[in-house]
This record gives structure tokens, C-alpha cells and sequence, in this order.
């Protein structure tokens, strides 16, 4: 028990640290590490929850896509982001002091409130037993049955993203010389060759 | 388990309001506020989970799948919005976008 608290001591720790210095790191490409870790930091937490399936899908879904995303795009644009840290001062109080109000006011409603031990187990879908079904089969009984349209919207979800991403990414560049194979096909003996009758001495 | 849910509770506010603050310090980056609004949403997975946790419930973990969907996607479509506007404008500044004077 000890050593949990241990681990959820150091996890927390970490992963506060790394938040904090995603927001205030200049180089963006710290910030994106940074985020990394964060995310690595907060699966641990949900395997010390008992979640492993979302704490693998955390890692594979956010630091090896969303994460590298980022770090991709942090790359691709030639900006001067030093610029970009001026008149951060100005905001930083009123920024501060939202932060700090509305923390404090999470905490109070945290600190004010206390789960009832009876509710557990009382919900949709009890947890199994650990060891009588693991945490991934457990979840796939659920989105495969019971919320299998919630699944099917997560799907659709992903598609319209993809589709809008690439709608919006795609352009058609002048002066760049594409093959068109329609056209090569489309073309025809009698359209591009003419047969002359040149006459002797005169030429065309 | 070992530690209680007001910890975890705990954490995920404070990584909310540090996503919060990160929108406010960073306001002329968007890609530093795309990352804030990915540190609150994670903070919101961190709820999600623990409740489900200790209320020994597994619909907020397939929520929490839900939640991670979504973002995944805000992402993708924030940095293509991010890319086409860098190309028309050279910039990624927040302040710059005032095209529709809005």
C-alpha cells in the first residue's frame, strides 16, 4: 500500500511539474515534450487506477499521434517564437488570478464532498472482479454491446475530422505538372494525328 | 486502494487550472493554447477515470474513450486551421487573425 502511494505521489508530482512547464517553456518544442511526459505520466496514473486498457490507448493515441502532430507542425512553420512570448506579463495577473479562482473553487467543492462507499458497484456497469475478467476484455463487452452506438459515433468522429483535415490542407499548386491519366487515355489516333496530302513542290 | 479519490480529484484541478492559466499566458501562440486545451482535457480523462474507479463503474472509462476521441480530433482539425492560416498570413498569431474583424 505504501509503495502505491509512493508511485501515486511521484506521478502526480511529475505530471503537475510537466503542465506547468508546457505553459511556460519558450522553446515550443520543449513545451511538446513536456506534454509528452505529462501524458506518459497520467497513463501511469490510470494503471494505478485500474485502467490499463485507457492507459495504453493514452499512449498510443496521444503521444504517438496527437504529441508527434504537434511536434510535426512546431517544426514545419518558420516562426520566430521568441516574438510570440511578448506582452505575456500583461496578461499573466489576470491569467493567474482566474487560474487561482477557479482552483480554489474546485477544491472547495472536492474538499466539501465525500463519495458514499455504498454507491460502488451500484452503477450502468459494475467493474468485473480482476480475476475474472481483465480491465480490456471487460471494456470491449461494453462498447461492443451496450454502447456499440457510441462507439460507431466515435468512428464517425475520427472520418469527419480526417475528411475536414484534409479539406482544409489540400491545394491545388499552379505551374506543377501532374500526370492526368484520364486524359492520356481519352486521347485519340484521330484527334492528334493528321494525315496531309502534301502535293510535289509545294510544301505544306 | 491506497489513496483517495479527493487525491486524484485533486490533481486533475490543478492540471485544469494550469491549461486554463496556459491559454491566458500564451495568447498570441495557438499552438501553445491547442497544448493547454489538451492538458484540461486530459485533466477531465484523469476525473473520468477515477470516478469510474472507485464507483467501480466502467461507462466513465468508455467516456473517457469518447473524450479522448474528440480531442484527437480537435487536434487534427486546430493544426490544419493552424497550417492554412500560416500559409496565407506568414504568422500564427492570435492577434492576426482579424480578417472578419470580429
Amino acid at each position: 500500500m505504501a509503495i502505491a502511494s509512493f508511485v501515486f505521489y511521484l506521478l502526480a508530482a511529475v505530471l503537475v511539474a510537466c503542465g506547468a512547464l508546457v505553459i511556460t517553456v519558450r522553446n515550443p518544442v520543449h513545451s511538446v515534450l513536456f506534454l509528452v511526459l505529462a501524458f506518459f505520466n497520467a497513463a501511469g496514473l490510470f494503471i494505478l487506477l485500474g485502467a490499463e486498457f485507457l492507459a495504453m490507448i493514452l499512449v498510443i493515441v496521444y503521444v504517438g499521434a496527437v504529441a508527434v502532430l504537434f511536434l510535426f507542425v512546431v517544426m514545419m512553420l518558420d516562426i520566430n517564437f521568441l516574438d510570440m512570448r511578448r506582452g505575456a506579463q500583461r496578461y499573466a495577473g489576470i491569467g493567474g488570478a482566474v487560474g487561482l479562482v477557479l482552483l480554489v473553487e474546485i477544491l472547495l467543492v472536492v474538499g466539501a464532498w465525500q463519495l458514499d462507499p455504498a454507491l460502488a458497484g451500484t452503477g450502468a456497469a459494475p467493474t468485473p472482479a480482476a480475476a475474472e475478467m481483465h480491465n480490456t476484455r471487460a471494456l470491449g463487452n461494453l462498447i461492443y454491446t451496450d454502447y456499440v452506438y457510441l462507439f460507431q459515433g466515435a468512428g464517425l468522429v475520427l472520418l469527419v475530422a480526417m475528411m475536414g483535415a484534409i479539406v482544409l490542407t489540400l491545394r491545388e499548386r499552379e505551374g506543377v505538372k501532374r500526370q492526368k491519366i484520364a486524359d492520356q487515355i481519352a486521347r485519340r489516333p484521330e484527334d492528334e494525328v493528321k494525315v496531309v496530302k502534301v502535293s510535289n513542290r509545294a510544301g505544306i | 486502494m491506497a489513496v483517495g479519490l479527493e487525491h486524484y480529484l485533486t490533481v486533475a484541478a490543478i492540471l485544469f487550472s494550469l491549461g486554463l492559466f496556459g491559454v491566458f499566458l500564451n495568447r498570441r501562440n495557438v499552438i501553445i493554447i491547442l497544448m493547454s486545451i489538451e492538458l484540461m482535457l486530459l485533466a477531465v480523462n484523469i476525473n473520468l477515470v477515477a470516478f469510474s474507479a472507485y464507483m467501480q463503474d466502467l461507462v466513465g472509462q468508455v467516456f473517457t474513450m469518447l473524450v479522448l476521441t474528440v480531442a484527437a480530433a480537435e487536434a487534427a482539425i486546430g493544426l490544419a486551421i493552424l497550417v492554412v492560416f500560416y500559409r496565407n498570413r506568414a504568422s500564427i498569431s492570435v492577434e492576426d487573425v482579424n480578417q472578419m474583424k470580429g
